[in-house]
């Protein structure tokens, strides 16, 4: 039941995207077509389930015995950054039409701030459980998923919508995302963490 | 010199981080609920940014183009944890309003691309300049939409209270959705004002 309320806390309550501000270059990026948008939302969410992992083991057995968790921004960025390029080399091998979709925003997930944001946080509120730690991330990516997505139909929508011109591309698009965290802010008061 | 100050100028206005590219929204939205955590959040970016890309500067002849995406991460991750730990010391209260979105400087878009498209080709003089355009033109940028947040949102500038109390807030507009509101009516206004200047 917990890890119910985690996942959801994470994906709804909490939306990283729409709430939380975080992971917003992809949201605008790669959401001009809803597949390749739910690509992206795959592809973040094996990198933060793995690397919420990776960094929960090597925090609390490597940095903080050794009192090295000033040290944390660092690896943290690091570890991102392989499982990054091994998400890469696999895309690359098994799935070229969406290797060459995603582009530059595939390398760019390293500096996703949704990813690092995910890990971060999972230091300051699940430091006890490596299972509430992945839970939490695997949560919060779906959620960014969910968001991308959402977005990416609504993008699809609004091609044939007759735009003012001083509104087009980035103007919009926060206007809509303003609409859709309203919409979100209705799942706030829900589960409280 | 000339070149030196019209990159700084550029920074600031022509190629303004938020309002011209449209980079590094996450913190901008995020933090921006007063002025007070905006500029305080560009400040520090704006250390990061200029520490990061003068070191860049100097060791650009000695990184292996293959590796240097994982060398200018390094190094901006050094000087993120330098102002992290700074700002823990020395201004305890903004370090608990800002939260995560100090580490998270780290992988701010506008550091990565600043090291690499402009310091890894440019000696440090122009370098210089250009960080501190450009960082300026990100704090300026949150100061901005945190000012037009604050007085919607709470009615104050800098915590004093500049709209009457009997005037109801849109709480709405200290809320996440505020944030994507502000900023994009922000750059349709700046668009005018440049289509505008462009006509006279």
């Amino acid at each position: 039941m917990e890890f119910i309320l985690i996942f959801i806390s994470a994906a709804l309550v909490n939306n990283f995207v729409l709430s939380r501000s975080l992971g917003i270059c992809p949201f605008i990026g790669v959401s001009k077509r809803m597949d390749t948008s739910l690509g992206m939302g795959l592809a973040v969410t094996a990198v933060m389930a793995v690397a919420s992992a990776i960094t929960h083991v090597v925090y609390t057995f490597v940095l903080v015995p050794f009192e090295l968790e000033f040290l944390h921004i660092i690896a943290f960025v690091l570890i991102t950054a392989c499982l990054v390029q091994v998400v890469e080399m696999y895309l690359k091998k098994n799935s070229p039409a969406l290797y060459r979709a995603l582009g530059i925003f595939l390398p760019l997930i390293t500096t996703n701030c949704a990813v690092l944001g995910a890990l971060l946080l999972n230091i300051d509120l699940f430091s006890d459980s490596l299972l509430r730690a992945v839970v939490h991330a695997v949560g919060a990516a779906t959620g960014f998923t969910l968001a991308l997505v959402l977005f990416s139909g609504i993008r699809d929508r609004m091609s044939y919508a007759p735009i003012p011109k001083i509104f087009e591309g980035v103007p919009i698009a926060m206007m809509v995302a303003g609409l859709m965290s309203i919409a979100f802010l209705g799942f706030s008061g829900m589960i409280s963490l | 010199m000339v070149k030196a100050l019209a990159r700084f100028k550029k920074g600031i206005i022509d190629e303004n981080p938020i309002f011209a590219q449209a980079i590094a929204l996450c913190p901008v939205l995020a933090v921006t609920t007063s002025i007070i955590n905006g500029v305080g959040l560009g400040l520090a970016t704006l250390i990061v940014l200029f520490c990061s890309t003068l070191v860049v500067c100097f060791i650009r002849n000695f990184i292996p183009p293959q590796v240097r995406i994982p060398c200018f991460i390094v190094i901006s991750a050094t000087f993120t944890t330098v102002v992290s730990l700074l700002m823990e010391a020395f201004f305890p209260a903004l370090n608990d309003a800002l939260g995560i979105f100090i580490p998270l400087i780290v992988v701010n878009c506008l550091i990565l691309a600043r090291m690499e498209s402009f310091a890894a080709k440019n000696p440090p003089i122009v370098t210089m300049f250009d960080s501190l355009g450009m960082g300026l033109g990100f704090t300026l940028a949150l100061a901005l939409i945190g000012v037009v947040r604050e007085i919607i949102g709470m009615g104050t500038v800098f915590g004093f209270t500049v709209i009457p109390e009997a005037i109801p807030r849109n709480v709405l507009f200290i809320l996440p959705p505020g944030g994507f509101f502000v900023l994009g009516l922000l750059i349709v206004v700046l668009r005018a004002v440049k289509d505008k200047r462009l006509k006279d």
